[in-house]
């Protein structure tokens, strides 16, 4: 692996730049391995370099029906914070944002990680009660939050129209200072080039169509429309077609998934200094490296693998946008895109060993999984490795729904996140 | 937008309507195991392909209905009354 430097940088250009090496071996399935990750996103890629960084692991592959980190990975809108209400659930994401805070060395790639600020904004009493419980909970579980006036919100971000008068009034927010944003491709091409460096076997173009089992019920490997492959252990991370890959094994999952849209504007000089989320109009802001307003909107109400929505969902997003911050009136939108989010019924993901022996399941991150990446690779490489949960993500079961152990952040919330 | 067709109301916009979820999933009796009560409220086939789901013209008639749909493409290949059995409809061919 060619480490990247100001150094390395300086040396390239002086070669005209033709010295550069892929920055992940492109290799064609072996016959057996002991490990497969199902799903080349940012979970898989992160748990397939965990596997081999943390627990010594070498003979690993992950296989991705597409092209790398081309689902959900490449289309968030890249928010990073960590102050959810139950305490299972901010161990977790506060887990990610540390991990997340040291990614770029880590890696040696960097992964444009800024520690913006995430402001969400209250509009009417019941978020203002709502995001204060979130505040003091935080604080309590030793987590930053704080509670901002109008007027600490206008000087935080001077773009927000604090009129009284408006639609949506800011009636204050609720601001993280350690949330921010991380560019989403360099996160997946970062634990590609690291996990290839440490042996691991990325393979693209490669659907599983079948999980073999033997007499005992035991996974015994994948089948794919590149072969067979044996494997001691699978670990699926596949996002929206969760359902789908699990369904091969029989096992039924909690979850349904739905259209969520973005869009980016044309790019502007830097004009919006930190995230802002509103989860009451459903409109996620913040400003790209590269100058684009990127806004997330709302889920589409209905189950659908399409990758795109209705054009009322991100239509009602800009309405309210456009009153909040009446600078971006003027703004043209260069292009939307959907993604198929895969949402449990308690709006908490599974990290999870499954009943069947040697199966393991990531998925349920619905529409906020970008922000968990570190530490949902993290621990899904530890559960994988150890056949058991780490304690973080022990409480993140299938079986919570039939114990009623549910983690409620959709009615924390009143909203999915 | 969906154009979604109310079995008693006809062809009308997404807007006017609330999304039910899966379709013909009946409640267990009493005496039913965890497993069975856990997987009629949480457990779903989300399936990809022709999918039986309900809907209801909230912003009209105010009824539940079914439809079939092609999650796949968002397609929708027929709506039919509340209580009547799926219709036998594959993929591709049209209401």
């Amino acid at each position: 692996m060619q480490k990247f430097s100001a150094f390395s940088l300086a040396r390239q250009a002086l070669g005209r730049h033709l010295g550069w090496q892929p920055q992940w071996r492109s290799v064609a399935p072996k016959p057996s391995y002991d490990i497969i990750i199902v799903g080349g996103g940012g979970h898989g890629l992160g748990a397939a370099y965990y596997l081999a960084k943390q627990h010594g692991l070498r003979n690993i592959a992950v296989v991705e029906r597409g092209w790398l980190a081309g689902g959900n990975t490449a289309r968030n809108t890249t928010i990073i914070r960590s102050n959810y209400l139950f305490e299972q659930s901010s161990s977790y994401y506060e887990h990610a944002l540390k991990l997340w805070e040291g990614l770029s060395d880590e890696l040696n790639y960097n992964v444009m990680f800024s520690q913006r600020g995430c402001l969400m904004i209250a509009h009417n009493v019941h978020d203002v009660q709502v995001f204060k419980r979130h505040v003091y909970a935080n604080r309590l579980n030793g987590i930053d939050n704080e509670w901002l006036t109008p007027e600490q919100v206008k000087a935080f971000c001077p773009p927000l129209n604090i009129s009284p008068n408006i639609r949506y009034p800011v009636l204050g927010g609720a601001l993280q200072r350690r949330a921010g944003t991380a560019r989403h491709d360099a996160v997946a091409w970062g634990y590609a080039r690291a996990a290839s460096d440490l042996g691991v076997d990325i393979i693209e173009n490669c659907e599983v169509t079948g999980i073999d089992r033997d007499a005992s019920g035991r996974v015994t490997g994948v089948q794919t429309t590149r072969g067979p492959i044996r494997a001691g252990k699978v670990g699926v991370s596949a996002a929206g077609h969760s359902s789908v890959v699990m369904a091969m094994a029989g096992i039924r999952l909690p979850l349904q998934v739905n259209p969520l849209q973005a869009l980016v504007s044309e790019p502007v000089k830097p004009a919006f200094p930190c995230v802002v989320m509103s989860n009451t109009i459903h409109a996620y802001i913040s400003q790209s490296d590269k100058g684009e307003m990127v806004i997330g909107a709302g889920t589409d109400s209905y189950v659908s693998y399409t990758q795109r929505g209705g054009l009322h969902i991100p239509a009602h997003t800009l309405e309210a946008i456009c009153e909040l911050v009446p600078d971006f009136r003027r703004l043209r939108m260069l292009r939307s895109w959907g993604g198929i989010t895969d949402n449990t019924p308690d709006r908490s993901p599974i990290t999870a060993k499954t009943s069947v022996p040697g199966l393991y399941v990531n998925c349920g991150w619905g529409t906020g999984g970008f922000k968990a990446t570190p530490g949902a690779a993290n621990l899904f490489a530890w559960t994988i490795a150890r056949d058991e949960p780490h304690p973080i993500n022990a409480p993140f079961t299938i079986e919570r729904f039939r114990e009623g152990t549910l983690i409620d952040e959709a009615a924390a919330a009143a909203v999915a996140h | 937008m969906l154009l979604i067709a109310c079995p008693y109301c006809g062809p009308r916009a997404e807007i006017e309507f609330a999304y039910g979820g899966e379709a013909h999933i009946a409640r267990p009796g009493p005496g039913v195991t965890e497993e069975e009560w856990a997987a009629f409220l949480y457990l779903r086939d989300n399936t990809k392909g022709v999918l039986a789901e309900r809907w209801r013209h909230s912003h009209g008639c105010g009824r539940f209905f079914n439809a079939l749909r092609d999650t796949r493409t968002d397609r929708i290949l027929t709506t039919y009354e509340m209580g009547t059995p799926r219709p036998d409809i594959k993929e591709g061919e049209a209401a």
